[in-house]
This record gives structure tokens, C-alpha cells and sequence, in this order.
């Protein structure tokens, strides 16, 4: 039984490709034969962020316009055999994606075995945004805890509920909130919206809290998905998100303030 | 509590302000999609049920039949839409 995942949020920058790259490595590392898919036509980032790029031959429009077969633009994990990564065209407009092309990869992904897929959606409403929300039987929703991003979410909310197939044939797409950029001594202060404000609001269940954490870019300058970095905050957040997704109870981490030594009581801020 | 922060002005917080903002925009936003609700949960199953029924009289694809609950003028409307195969095919 495949499952298909729309990683999404509205907002663009939220981190819906450090996601993406995040969440499907960690279900490959527990063994599950993924395939992750960059649906930004035009501005694809997928692959420098899996640290693919120089790999790309074919794309995923390629495969659409029948250039090449899936399994040629398919491009195997550095690290992980069972996961495969499908990088968009860099070149071509945005029409060259259609429904009915992106629904014969997805259901050629499920006949190739894959249990799970994930799809990388561009930011935005428009039509990348939808192609990649359609088939989607489960949705992670990347939200920044920032006026701007809690509402774009809203509204892609409203959108998985009346715009994907599921939706149409009156089945729910199941939503999972996955707050990302969280700074709990802000939070503490009263700068940040809260954890519990923003769930509050979007009322969706929350899949896993990543915390505002620097090596969220030192491992996309070396193309390494953060969750291989089991040392950082970032890292171990998304391991315990993938657990949480595979239904093991995680308590959720990184929502309090660190205590601190006496140097930083003092002089910290 | 550290020492700096005693001679610093206090700012209000402004993560409660952006909490009372969202609200308000997210009602709206919400009123402009005929969202109020997703429709009671028994919904999916209640889909499937009817499909099993029409069914044993004719066969119809799973997208055949639509559900969806709408609000309008404080009432929840259901809307059901069965789309029937082309009679010639019969």
C-alpha cells in the first residue's frame, strides 16, 4: 500500500524542501523504499539540497513528455539505496505539467512498489502548488510561527479540503503541522507565536516542532539533508517527526527554553 | 532573569497582538471559502456506504459519487451529486 505525501505551505522560504529532503531520508533509513519528487518546474532545488545535483540527467518533465522512462530519471540516495529522488526540469515552463501526466508517474511509482511519496510543492496557489497537493493522501504542512506563513497555511488548508482528489470523492486528506524555525527563548519573551497559538489557529494536528537551528544551513551548503546530522537540534526533530509519522510516541522536544550556565544567565540575552 | 535585562525598557509582547491579528484574518479567509466546516466525521464512510449501494444496480467509477457539506444563511446544507454512466453503454 503506497502512500502519497504533499509537503506544502503556501508561503515560500518556510522550509518545505528541508523537509521534504529530511522526511524522505528518514523513512529510508528505517528501511521504507521512498521516492521524493520536485515539483518547483523552473526552479528546482530538490537536488542540491539531497546533494544530487551533478547526478541529473533526466527530469520529471522528461518522463511527462515521454523522453525518458521513470526508472532513467530516478536518481538513487548517496546514502540510502530504497530512496530515489525525481528533480525538476530547470528549463522548462511550468505547463509542461498536467494532471494526467503527473497521475501516471505516481500511480508508475506505486507499481514500481513505493510505499512512500513525496511530493515537494512550490510555494504558491497556482498550478505546481495543485499538481503536487491532487493526489495527495496525507499532507505535511510547513509553517513558520509568523503572521504571514500561519496564514498561507490556512489557506492551503482550505485548499487540500476542496481541491485534491480525495476531497472530490469526499475522503479527508490527513493534515500534520510541522512548526519549523521555532525559537522558544522568543516564544518566552512574548515575540514569538506560541506552539500552541499557531495550533490554536490552524487547528491541525501537530506532527513535529523543528527548531530555529544553524545547521539547517551548513548542511544545504554540503548538500546532506539535516536529519543525517544527529547531533543538531534540527536533525533530531525531524528523526522524532519520521518516528511520530510511523506512529511511535515521541513527547515533543525543543518547545522550552534551554537552561543556561551562569556566564549566560548573566550576560546572555 | 539575567542582570542586562534589568536595565532594559520592557517591550509589550507582540506574539499575542499577531495571535488576535491571525484570528480575525483566518475567520474571514475562511468565510471567503465556505469553510465553516469540513463536514461531520461519518461523512467518508456515509460516501462509501451509497457507492456500495448504487453499486448493486449499476456500476459506477469511485468518482462518481460527490458529498459535500456546504453552510449557507446559518444553515449546513448536504450536497450529494451520483453521476450515472452514459445510458447508450446499457
Amino acid at each position: 500500500m503506497s502512500k502519497i505525501i504533499v509537503t506544502t505551505s503556501g508561503k515560500g522560504g518556510v522550509g518545505k524542501t528541508t523537509t521534504s529532503a529530511s522526511f524522505s531520508t528518514g523513512l529510508a533509513a528505517r528501511g521504507k523504499k521512498v521516492a521524493v519528487i520536485d515539483f518547483d518546474v523552473g526552479l528546482r532545488n530538490l537536488d542540491l539540497i539531497m546533494g544530487c545535483e551533478r547526478r541529473v540527467v533526466f527530469d520529471f518533465v522528461n518522463v511527462l513528455q515521454g523522453e525518458a522512462n521513470l526508472r532513467q530519471a530516478l536518481i538513487r540516495d548517496k546514502t540510502y539505496d530504497n530512496l530515489h529522488i525525481l528533480a525538476a526540469s530547470q528549463t522548462r515552463d511550468k505547463d509542461a505539467l498536467t494532471l494526467e501526466g503527473v497521475e501516471k508517474v505516481l500511480n508508475d511509482l506505486v507499481a514500481e512498489g513505493f510505499e512512500y511519496i513525496i511530493c515537494d510543492s512550490p510555494a504558491g496557489i497556482e498550478k505546481g502548488a495543485h499538481h503536487a497537493m491532487y493526489f495527495a493522501d496525507e499532507a505535511l504542512i510547513v509553517t513558520n510561527p509568523e503572521v504571514s506563513s500561519v496564514r498561507d497555511s490556512d489557506r492551503v488548508l482550505g485548499l487540500l479540503q476542496a481541491k485534491t482528489r480525495n476531497a472530490e470523492r469526499g475522503i479527508k486528506v490527513k493534515e500534520h503541522l510541522v512548526l519549523t524555525r521555532y525559537n522558544p527563548e522568543r516564544v518566552e519573551k512574548g515575540e514569538m507565536l506560541s506552539v500552541k497559538d499557531v495550533q490554536d489557529i490552524l487547528a491541525i494536528p501537530l506532527l513535529g516542532i523543528i527548531p530555529e537551528s544553524p545547521t539547517v544551513l551548513t548542511s544545504s551548503n554540503s548538500g546532506t539533508p539535516v536529519i543525517a546530522d544527529a547531533k543538531s537540534e534540527a536533525g533530531q526533530a525531524y528523526a522524532d517527526l519520521v518516528a511520530r509519522f510511523l506512529g511511535e510516541d515521541k513527547p515533543h522536544r525543543f518547545m522550552q527554553v534551554e537552561k543556561k550556565g551562569l556566564f549566560n544567565k548573566l550576560f546572555g540575552n | 532573569m539575567d542582570l542586562m535585562s534589568f536595565f532594559r525598557t520592557k517591550k509589550p509582547a507582540t506574539a499575542q497582538t499577531a495571535r488576535d491579528r491571525l484570528m480575525v484574518a483566518v475567520a474571514w479567509q475562511r468565510d471567503q471559502d465556505g469553510r465553516h466546516n469540513a463536514g461531520p466525521s461519518y461523512l467518508p464512510q456515509m460516501r462509501d456506504e451509497l457507492l456500495a449501494v448504487i453499486r448493486k444496480y449499476v456500476q459506477v467509477a469511485d468518482s462518481a459519487v460527490k458529498v459535500n457539506v456546504q453552510h449557507e444563511d446559518g444553515l449546513d446544507v448536504l450536497e450529494m451529486n451520483i453521476t450515472l454512466p452514459d445510458a447508450k453503454a446499457g
